[in-house]
């Protein structure tokens, strides 16, 4: 099976981004071997429907569960539609979330924790 | 010939303006849009009674999952994002969908067809002897554009090319805005002698310059902030067409709804006087 992770960085020892839809990668995670796969976000620039066109990359990776920090109604609805689960509030560095999730410290969340164009807002970079 | 009002900077007193202007050359025929459909207010000043209510939409796709291949092109054209393809199911999100019709048009098997969504209303109808439009954007929709084209299109359709169009727009710098300036033989930026009033009117400029429409300054609540807009628009070359003083006798008038020129007789005159300005420059 495959973990998705929000990331800031290209590698294992990036911070968790706090944003699903304008997250700077996607690392695409084998929690056994912790192979990886990072994918730059191209709709961190979007206008508009940055979480569903994130939502559908992410689909396309075959990965089972995302970690992330926020996700918004739009990216969960893809998320839910394409059977992947979701876990929310997830920060610190990729690797570590990796462990957490794998002690089974995370629950999946039954809908988004913030609205649309939330990750607007902030100036991360 | 078409005037628009525009800004920039909101709450100049484009309304303040196109009401008064319009009201003052009625023995023209006159046609008054309000096209800041977001929030129109014009008819507060205008009072104007409406005969029609005609509802807006934009065409939004609707997918057949069983012709559906998932190929993904659809997703891929659509600068917005509308669409998430997914491998055994097409999401729509109707909200993000501009109505361009872009997957449609590329969709190799026939599977998009396209249903109204309704964006608002197009509400018609007479005030003191001139054709009334307004848009009305329905709560919680995020696009005016096709709005706004919809009533320009609808008053092209009724206009008598020999009127007079007086277009309120909305303020910013944005599609809408451009929307409703749009193919218009002059435009007056409100503005208020503020470092606000300036950073956005020098805005609007740029945009109107880019659209060939010739443009005019009113300033608004002269008197106040500092004379740095009168500077631009010297250097600039650009014409200050009418100054209305920062007045509290004006303000408690808009407070009523009541148009300046309808109780303050002198300011007819120089509402008349902008306008034979502006005739005379584009004769020029």
């Amino acid at each position: 099976m495959k973990i998705g992770v929000t990331s800031r960085g290209d590698n294992l020892d990036s911070e968790v981004d706090p944003r699903f839809g304008r997250c700077k990668y996607f690392m695409v995670v084998d929690p056994d071997t912790l192979e990886f796969e990072a994918i730059e976000n191209f709709s961190l620039e979007a206008t508009s429907g940055a979480g569903v066109q994130s939502g559908q990359l992410v689909a396309t990776k075959g990965v089972e569960i995302v970690l992330t920090g926020n996700i918004g109604p739009n990216a969960f609805q893809v998320l839910q539609a394409a059977g992947i689960k979701v876990v929310t509030g997830v920060a610190g560095k990729v690797k570590e979330a990796i462990e957490k999730y794998k002690r089974g410290e995370f629950e999946p969340t039954e809908s988004s924790n913030v609205n649309s164009k939330f990750g607007m807002s902030g100036k991360e970079e | 010939m078409i005037i628009s009002v525009a800004s920039g900077k909101g709450g100049t007193g484009k309304t303040t303006i196109a009401v008064s202007l319009a009201l003052s050359i009625l023995e023209e025929e006159v046609q008054f849009l309000d096209c800041d459909v977001e929030e129109p207010n014009a008819s507060i000043f205008l009072k104007p009674r409406i005969k029609e209510v005609v509802p807006v939409s934009i065409p939004v796709p609707r997918i057949d999952q069983e012709k559906c291949d998932f190929c993904g092109k659809c997703a891929e054209v659509c600068a917005y994002h509308a669409l998430a393809v997914l491998p055994q199911e097409v999401l729509v999100f109707p909200h993000l969908c501009h109505g361009c019709g872009g997957c449609n048009l590329l969709c190799p098997r026939g599977a998009i067809t396209e249903v109204g969504r309704e964006i608002g209303t197009m509400e018609i109808g007479r005030s003191n002897g001139m054709d009334f439009i307004q848009g009305r954007l329905n709560v919680g929709e995020a696009m005016p554009t096709p709005l706004i084209r919809a009533v320009r299109e609808e008053a092209k359709k009724r206009r008598n090319p020999a009127a007079v169009t007086v277009i309120d727009a909305s303020p910013g710098t944005s599609c809408p805005v451009v929307e409703a300036v749009k193919g218009s033989d002059f435009c007056i930026l409100v503005t208020e002698p503020t470092p606000f009033g300036l950073n956005d009117l020098a805005l609007a400029v740029e945009v109107l310059r880019k659209l060939g429409i010739p443009l005019g300054v009113v300033i608004n609540r002269s008197g106040m902030g500092n004379d740095k807009v009168d500077f631009y628009c010297q250097e600039n070359h650009i014409p200050i067409l009418l100054r209305i003083p920062f007045d509290r006798e004006i303000a408690v008038l808009y407070s009523q709804g009541i148009p300046i020129v309808q109780r303050k007789k002198e300011y007819m005159e120089k509402f008349r006087g902008m306008m034979n300005r502006i005739q005379e420059s584009l004769l020029i």
